[in-house]
């Protein structure tokens, strides 16, 4: 069972962490924006799994892990700012990160 | 063989949905483009062997997180109705641009280097017991920091996207009550 | 009688050699395949008219019973209407989300049935993390529901997809806490490796299912009313109670593809029913040594009917929750039971390994104590159910 070479895996991952690059920095709403965070740290998951699986030594199962509380450390980040996109859109009636100007509350 | 055409196969679809899920212009289409590439990354982890990551990905990525942006798109709504306004800041271009840039230094350096060019060895499946028994040894201090990290989460949500009872406009409320609240709170 | 036992894996065996040798694995897949699907569409068909039957024979009439003898064809009368309606989609409907939302909810689902094991031997695939895909997959048909909901661009349908997500997302908790301890009495995370762990028989007689432990029977309790609130069934159907919310997020859907969120909803329920008997009933072990004679598949599906029986029966005898009242039953009953029942169950299996004389009584009596005295306590802090009562000022 032949698996595609290691640079392949990573060829993805950059190419899925910049297309999430450019939507956190090109649109401008803010859920559109996390939607783009949340692609740029799976493209790091990618790159950690296959890193472990083309590695030295994948008994150790670091990779894994670190993949593991990642997940999970998204789950929580993602939660923490949508609560906020929804604080700030119940002052400002709006969630486009230009208007978000003033610090005036 | 099999093996490869999987992963091409999942490579372009995950690929595409990422594509439109920064590209489209009504938001619930990026979330669920989204949430359709966050499971192609999930079985692209099952192809390389990870089973209990894949899950875990299927499961808080596509059951838990994909829901919550669909929530918080469907609680912010008006964004996509806004006649005439642009879906992108006015300096797309220069983002965009810097992202390629970027691609093109992740390029370089992977496709320089002949150590990645070869096959995969044999590795083992890992079982759950192994993860397991590695989260209770070696990872035992980084799962109670994530446990802690979680609850702080939890709350913290719960209490910044809280409606505070000054707000006035609790749906317990009759409008003439709202009227009222607000009016005392403007000093009419 | 291990021939009749394993009649469905040596056909299988039989059949999948007729193909080349490096097709095989293919082959057998697709015939695993086509056998499940060919038996749940049975069941479904079947459950559909004996849920029927059974909720009129409870409100004291008959069910249908004019289609076939004693109304067993009205699945296909019923199926036929299904067919030939009119497929009608609103003009302001999102097209490709509407097309798509009847299958992002099917097939997730059928995919659920392929870690069960039906039978000595009969799991189609063995998983060393098979509850976890169970789990996974169950959580992937949350967004069928929101797709449904919203590309209807109706505001019934709305609220409904809505609730309906709020409900299952809520009652994912206490499903799946609910099944850790019968985890940890295995284990293992593979649903066969489960099922061999409860064989045997304590004092002789009594099978070593967990449901005959006391966080096995909370836990048992626990998982029937989760698994009735993530299928949406009565008495947690106010996503789609016809009263309320006319069909909730199926509104707008008719003909083949409200046919389809039929059979998805219904397959959900199977097999969740399945994972509620493997989990806590043994699975296809029968219940005493002398009556080892009924096929292991044969046992597997007497449970199974067992349980479905009790859902029907639930359905008939049951009121609606209203929606906060649905959550908070979710979050602040369930959720701490299931937590309490995960602590007595790691009690109970460190206890196991107690030697002296009239420890079983012990450990039952200290269990069943826990449990009952936390039951007791976290209902009556609950006043009742029931939230504050609002003051509704109509006329100023």
């Amino acid at each position: 069972m032949m698996n595609p070479p290691l640079s392949h895996y990573l060829l993805l991952s950059a190419l899925l962490f910049s297309i999430g690059f450019a939507g956190a920095v090109a649109r401008r709403g803010a859920i559109l924006v996390l939607i783009g965070i949340e692609l740029m740290l799976n493209a790091a998951n990618l790159n950690f799994i296959a890193f472990w699986r083309f590695g030295a030594n994948p008994q150790a199962l670091t990779g894994v892990m670190f993949v593991l509380f990642s997940i999970a450390i998204a789950a929580a980040e993602v939660a923490v700012g949508l609560a906020l996109v929804i604080a700030i859109y119940r002052q400002r009636k709006t969630t486009r990160l230009d208007a978000m100007d003033s610090l005036k509350g | 063989m099999l093996n490869e055409i999987s992963f091409y196969l999942l490579a372009a679809l995950t690929v595409a949905c990422a594509v439109a899920a920064m590209a489209l212009r009504r938001l619930v289409h990026c979330a669920l483009c989204a949430a359709a590439a966050f499971a192609g990354l999930a079985l692209i982890y099952l192809q390389l062997d990870a089973e209990f990551v894949g899950f875990a990905q299927l499961l808080v990525y596509v059951g838990a997180i994909a829901i919550l942006i669909v929530f918080a798109v469907l609680l912010t709504r008006g964004e996509e109705a806004a006649p005439g306004g642009r879906q992108s800041s006015p300096s797309w271009i220069s983002g965009v641009g810097i992202a390629v840039l970027l691609l093109a230094g992740l390029l370089l350096p992977i496709l320089a280097s002949p150590s990645l060019q070869h096959g995969a060895p044999p590795a083992p499946v890992p079982s759950v017991k192994r993860i397991g028994e590695e989260l209770m040894t070696r990872y035992v201090l980084p799962l109670e920091m994530v446990g802690v990290l979680l609850t702080a989460a939890l709350l913290g949500a719960v209490v910044i996207a809280l409606r505070e009872p000054s707000d006035g406009n609790l749906p317990g409320n009759s409008p003439a009550q709202q009227r009222a609240k607000t009016g005392e709170a403007m000093n009419l | 009688m291990n021939a009749l036992d394993q009649i469905f894996v040596s056909t299988l065996h039989r059949l999948a050699g007729f193909a080349p040798a490096s097709a095989r694995p293919l082959v057998s897949m697709l015939l695993i395949i086509a056998g499940l699907m060919a038996l749940f569409g049975t069941c479904f068909a079947l459950a559909t008219i004996l849920e029927r039957k059974t909720l009129g024979r409870m409100q004291n009439r008959y069910g249908p019973n004019r289609v076939g003898p004693f109304g067993l064809f009205q699945p296909i009368a019923d199926g036929v209407k299904m067919l030939i309606k009119e497929d009608i989609v609103p003009f302001s409907a999102d097209q490709a989300l509407h097309f798509l939302a009847p299958l992002v909810l099917t097939v997730p689902v059928w995919l659920a049935f392929a870690v069960l094991p039906f039978g000595r031997n009969m799991s189609a695939i063995e998983l060393d993390s098979g509850i976890l895909f169970f789990f996974a997959i169950g959580s992937a048909s949350e967004l069928a529901v929101f797709m449904a909901g919203w590309s209807s661009q109706n505001k019934y349908s709305l609220l409904g997809a809505m609730r309906a997500i709020a409900q299952m997302i809520s009652y994912e908790v206490p499903l799946v806490l609910a099944s850790v301890p019968a985890l940890i009495a295995a284990g293992s995370l593979s649903l066969p490796a489960i099922v061999q762990a409860q064989s045997g028989f304590a004092l002789g007689w009594v099978p070593r299912w967990n449901v005959f432990t006391p966080w096995g029977l909370a836990g048992f309790a626990l998982f029937l009313i989760a698994a009735t609130a993530e299928s949406n069934r009565c008495p947690f159907d106010l996503p789609e109670g016809e009263s309320e919310l006319i069909a909730g997020y199926l509104t707008e859907y008719s003909g083949f593809k409200y046919a389809l969120f039929f059979l998805g909803e219904y397959l959900g329920l199977f097999a969740v029913t399945g994972l509620a008997v493997t989990l806590f009933l043994g699975g296809w072990q029968a219940p005493a040594p002398w009556l080892q004679w009924l096929p292991t598949w044969g046992w597997f599906a007497l449970k199974f009917s067992a349980l479905i029986f009790l859902f029907i029966w639930a359905r008939a005898t049951l009121p609606r929750l209203r929606l906060d009242q649905l959550l908070h039953f979710a979050w602040k009953f369930l959720v701490p039971l299931a937590l309490i029942n995960l602590v007595v169950a790691v009690a109970w299996c460190k206890s196991g390994l107690w030697q002296f004389p009239a420890a079983l009584e012990i450990r039952w009596l200290l269990g069943a104590g826990v449990l009952a005295a936390s039951y007791v306590g976290l209902g009556r802090s609950w006043k009742g159910g029931y939230p504050e009562r609002r003051q509704y000022n109509y006329a100023q």
